[in-house]
C-alpha cells in the first residue's frame, strides 16, 4: 500500500521542491510521531524526555504535509497520517492533537500531500501564535531542507 | 423563498408568506428584520430584536412598528440607532420580551433617496402548559441519527426471527413519536450548530450559527441573541443544566444549548463563557479538554494562557479526566468531565478493539450508559429539577467518514443511556419528559447485505432482494452488541452523497478516512488592461483514500457525487424521527419543525417566561 503511495507521489503533479540547502541533514536526529509523547491525558499532554531534550536541535521527522489553501507559504503543519479533513476551509474541521508547525524561509510551492515527507531543522518548544494568520503552535521545526520520500 | 434581504420589488409572493406592504423603485434600500419572518416566541423569553437598514442612499427615516405601534412601546425599550462598520444602519433593542400570546406584526419602511422600502415580518407568540407537567426534562440526541442509522442499530442489536425484529430498540419504544423537519432558515441543508440552536432557542438560524440570528457584519459576536434553553431555565426556575456528548464539549450540539456565536468554531470562546453564571451548566462532560487548556500546557488549542478548568475548579466543580475519577465524583457537587483532548474516541475502538495506536493514552474513558448515570445523579439533587442534553455524538462523526460499524456500535451504546433513562424516570417518580431526537440525517441506507460466500467480491458481492440473506452477527453474551462487528454475512450500507472513495464492504478494523483533503493549484489567466497575468490559486479539494482498498478485493473507486472541496459524507436534508416519553410527551406527533422541539419541552415544564427566580445572573465569563 505505502509502496503505491509513493509511486503516485512522484509521478503525479507533485513536484518536489526546490532546493533546499540541508547543511545539518547529517548530523540530524531521528524523532516520530509516536515518540513526540510520553503521556496523553485529558489535562495535557507530556513531551518525552528524548522530545525535550532536543529542544534547539536539529531533528528529522517524517510525515504528511497538510494542504494549505495558497500556492506560496511560509509555513505548514506536519501531521501523523495524511489529512482526511480540511480545517483552513471547513469552519469546524479539526487539527490532529499531535501536529508539528514547519517553518520555511524560501517559500515552497507544491509538495505531496498524500506521500511521506521528510522535515530537517530546528526543533521548537512552546506555544506560538503566527501573527499573519493566528495559527496556534506548540511544536514547530525550523526547516534547513524538506524531502519528498 | 425568502431572502435574508427583503427587496421592495417583489413581483409575485408565496401563498402563505408575508409581507409587502408597498410597492417600490428597485434601488430602494435593503431591510431585514431580526428575528426573521415566521419566527415563534414563547412568551417571556428574552431576544435582541434587530432591523438593518443596507444600501441606502441619504437615508431620511425609517419607521419601525409592532401591531401598528412604535417598536419601542410594544418592547419596553428603545431601538438603538448606529451605522454599523459596513455602512448598514442598524435599530436595536436587546433583552426584549413579548410579554403576551398572539400575532404579532412588524413593519419597518425606509425612505432615502431612492424612494420607499418595506419590509414585514409576522411572529406568533405562545405559552402552553401540559395537563400533567414535568419536572425534568432529558434531550437525548443523536447526532446525524437517520431513520436508517436506528435501523441499522436495531438489525445488529436486536436481530429478527422470520422478518420481524426480535425486539426494538428503547429509544422505538417511548409513547410518542413525529417526524421533524431540520432546515435552518438560510439554507435545505442544516448543520448541527443550527439544527441544535432550534432545539435549544425554538428559533431557527443559519449554518455554523447558534443561539443567534445572522447580521449583517462579519462579528461573530455580535449578532442579536434568543434566549437558550440553559438560560431560560436558570432564570426562570433555577434547574440545573447538563450537556453530555462524546465529541468535544465546546462541539456544535452541547455548545448550542448554552452559548451564542454565529462561527461555531470559536470553541476557545465558548469553552470559557460556559463560565457566566447566566447560563453555565452544572454538569458538563465528553471531550475536548484542548478548549479549556491554557496555551502554556502541551494538547492546549487556546489562543490565550486562560485556565478554563481551573475556574471551574475555583467554583466548585469536581474535575474528572478519567472513567474512574469521573465515577468517585460526588453526587453534590457540580462536575467537569473532560476525558480526552479532542473526541473521544467510539464504543468500538474504546470498549471492544482497544487498539493502543488508536486510543494513544485515553485507555480509561466513560462510556455514555455511565456518564448519564452519573449526571442524572448529581441534576436530580436539584429540587426544582433539570434540563439535561445528552448526545450520541460520534453516530455522525462515523457516518461522516462513512464507517457505518462504528456507527452503529455507537448508535447502541446511545440507546443503551436512553434505556437507563428511561429506568431512572420510572424509579423516580415518572416525572420526567424523555425525548430523543436526530438533528439532521445523513444520505446512509441499507441496500441489502454482503457476503463472500460464492467467491464474489465488491458491488458484485452485494446481495439484494431474495439474495439479502440475514446478516450473521452473533450476540453470545447478550449486551446487545455483536461480538463481531465483522461477520461473514454483513449489511450492505452505501451513501447518497458521498467524495471519491474506494467502496470497502468490509469492516475496518483501524480507522480509515474514505477521502484525503488536498489542494489543486492552477493558473489562471487576469485580465488586466489590455495585458493578460497568470497567477497560481490553490483551491481545497479530495481524493479517494487507497487505504480504504480492502486487501484481496478488487479497488473499486467510487467518483464523487458531491463538490470535492469537502473530504467527508455529507449531511442531507432527509426528515429525521423523533420519539418522547413522559409527561408531555403528547405534544409529539405527525410532522413537526425542528423548533417545536423547544416548545414541547418548555409546555411539559410549563415555563412562565415572564417571572424570574434568578433575574440578575452574570453574563460575566469568569
Amino acid at each position: 500500500m505505502k509502496a503505491a503511495r509513493i509511486r503516485r507521489a512522484a509521478c503525479g503533479a507533485c513536484l518536489a521542491l526546490a532546493a533546499l540547502a540541508a547543511p545539518f541533514a547529517a548530523s540530524a536526529e531521528d524523532l516520530s510521531f509516536s515518540e513526540l509523547y510520553s503521556d496523553w491525558t485529558a489535562a495535557g499532554l507530556v513531551l518525552s524526555e528524548k522530545t525535550e531534550s532536543l529542544e534547539g536541535s536539529t531533528v528529522t521527522m517524517t510525515g504528511y504535509m497538510a494542504p494549505p489553501l495558497t500556492p506560496t507559504i511560509r509555513f505548514f503543519v506536519l501531521t501523523e497520517v495524511p489529512m482526511s479533513v480540511c480545517p483552513f476551509c471547513s469552519s469546524d474541521a479539526d487539527w490532529p492533537d499531535n501536529i508539528i508547525v514547519v517553518k520555511v524561509s524560501d517559500p515552497v510551492t507544491a509538495l505531496p500531500y498524500d506521500s511521506p515527507i521528510a522535515v530537517t531543522g530546528t526543533l521548537e518548544i512552546g506555544s506560538e501564535i503566527d501573527a499573519e494568520t493566528g495559527f496556534v503552535s506548540q511544536l514547530r521545526i525550523a526547516a534547513d531542507s524538506i524531502e519528498a520520500l | 423563498m425568502r431572502k435574508k434581504w427583503m427587496k421592495g420589488m417583489i413581483l409575485s409572493m408565496l401563498a402563505g408568506s408575508a409581507v409587502f406592504a408597498s410597492v417600490m423603485t428597485a434601488d430602494a434600500a435593503d431591510i431585514r428584520i431580526l428575528p426573521v419572518d415566521t419566527a415563534k416566541f414563547w412568551s417571556g423569553v428574552k431576544f435582541d430584536f434587530n432591523v438593518e437598514v443596507a444600501n441606502a442612499k441619504d437615508l431620511q427615516n425609517v419607521d419601525i412598528t409592532i401591531n401598528g405601534k412604535p417598536a419601542a412601546d410594544v418592547l419596553g425599550k428603545n431601538l438603538e440607532q448606529q451605522v454599523l462598520d459596513n455602512g448598514v444602519v442598524s435599530y436595536r433593542a436587546n433583552d426584549v420580551t413579548f410579554k403576551n400570546t398572539g400575532d404579532y406584526l412588524v413593519s419597518v419602511t425606509a425612505n432615502d433617496a431612492e424612494g420607499k422600502s418595506a419590509a414585514e415580518a409576522s411572529y406568533t407568540v405562545v405559552q402552553e402548559k401540559a395537563a400533567r407537567p414535568a419536572k425534568n426534562v432529558i434531550l437525548f440526541v443523536g447526532d446525524g441519527m437517520s431513520l436508517q442509522a436506528r435501523e441499522i442499530a436495531r438489525i445488529l442489536s436486536k436481530g429478527q426471527t422470520n422478518g420481524k425484529y426480535n425486539d426494538l430498540l428503547a429509544m422505538e419504544k417511548l409513547d410518542h413519536n413525529a417526524i421533524i423537519t431540520t432546515s435552518g432558515y438560510d439554507s435545505l441543508v442544516t448543520d448541527s450548530a443550527n439544527s441544535a440552536s432550534a432545539y435549544s432557542t425554538g428559533h431557527k438560524s443559519v449554518v455554523n450559527a447558534m443561539g443567534v440570528y445572522e447580521n449583517s457584519t462579519a462579528d461573530p459576536l455580535d449578532d442579536p441573541k434568543v434566549e437558550t434553553i440553559s438560560e431560560i431555565l436558570k432564570r426562570t426556575r433555577g434547574m440545573s443544566i447538563g450537556i453530555v456528548t462524546q465529541a468535544e464539549t465546546t462541539d456544535a450540539t452541547p455548545a448550542a444549548m448554552v452559548g451564542h456565536t454565529r462561527r461555531r468554531a470559536l470553541q476557545d470562546y465558548l469553552a470559557k463563557d460556559y463560565l457566566a453564571d447566566y447560563h453555565r451548566p452544572d454538569v458538563i462532560m465528553g471531550g475536548g479538554s484542548s478548549r479549556y487548556l491554557p496555551n502554556t500546557v502541551m494538547g492546549s488549542k487556546r489562543k490565550d494562557n486562560f485556565d478554563v478548568i481551573q475556574a471551574f475548579k475555583d467554583k466548585g466543580y469536581t474535575f474528572a479526566t478519567t472513567d474512574a475519577e469521573m465515577k468517585a465524583a460526588p453526587a453534590d457537587k457540580p462536575l467537569l468531565g473532560l476525558f480526552h483532548t479532542s473526541t473521544m474516541n467510539v464504543y468500538l475502538d474504546r470498549e471492544m478493539l482497544k487498539n493502543p495506536k488508536v486510543l494513544k493514552g485515553f485507555d480509561d474513558q466513560p462510556n455514555l450508559i455511565d456518564m448519564t448515570k452519573k449526571t442524572l445523579d448529581i441534576l436530580s439533587q436539584n429540587k426544582n429539577g433539570f434540563f439535561a442534553m445528552i448526545e450520541g455524538a460520534s453516530i455522525d462523526k462515523q457516518l461522516h467518514v462513512m464507517d457505518w460499524q462504528r456507527a452503529a456500535y455507537d448508535t447502541i451504546e446511545f440507546d443503551k443511556a436512553i434505556e437507563y433513562a428511561e429506568q431512572w424516570n420510572k424509579e423516580h417518580g415518572d416525572n420526567t419528559l424523555i425525548i430523543v431526537v436526530a438533528d439532521h440525517a445523513h444520505g446512509v441506507s441499507i441496500s441489502g447485505t454482503y457476503h463472500e460466500r460464492d467467491g464474489k467480491k465488491g458491488t458484485e458481492a452485494v446481495r439484494v432482494y431474495q439474495n439479502s440473506i440475514m446478516p450473521t452477527f452473533q450476540d453470545a453474551d447478550k449486551d446487545g452488541f455483536p461480538d463481531n462487528p465483522d461477520p461473514d454475512v454483513t449489511l450492505a450500507v452505501q451513501y447518497a452523497n458521498h467524495p471519491e472513495y474506494y467502496e470497502n464492504y468490509h469492516f475496518m478494523p483501524v480507522p480509515t478516512p474514505p477521502a484525503l483533503s488536498v489542494t489543486e493549484t492552477v493558473e489562471e489567466a487576469q485580465n488586466i488592461g489590455d495585458k493578460v497575468e497568470f497567477h497560481q490559486v490553490s483551491k481545497a479539494s479530495s481524493k479517494a483514500n487507497p487505504a480504504r482498498i480492502h486487501p484481496g478485493d478488487p479497488a473499486e473507486l467510487m467518483p464523487a457525487n458531491t463538490p470535492k472541496d469537502d473530504p467527508q459524507e455529507c449531511h442531507s436534508a432527509d426528515d429525521v424521527l423523533l420519539n418522547a416519553g413522559g409527561p408531555g410527551s403528547e405534544y409529539f406527533h405527525g410532522v413537526m419543525d425542528n423548533t417545536e422541539v423547544f416548545f414541547g419541552i418548555l409546555r411539559a415544564l410549563g415555563v412562565n417566561a415572564n417571572h424570574s427566580v434568578n433575574p440578575d445572573l452574570s453574563k460575566e465569563a469568569k
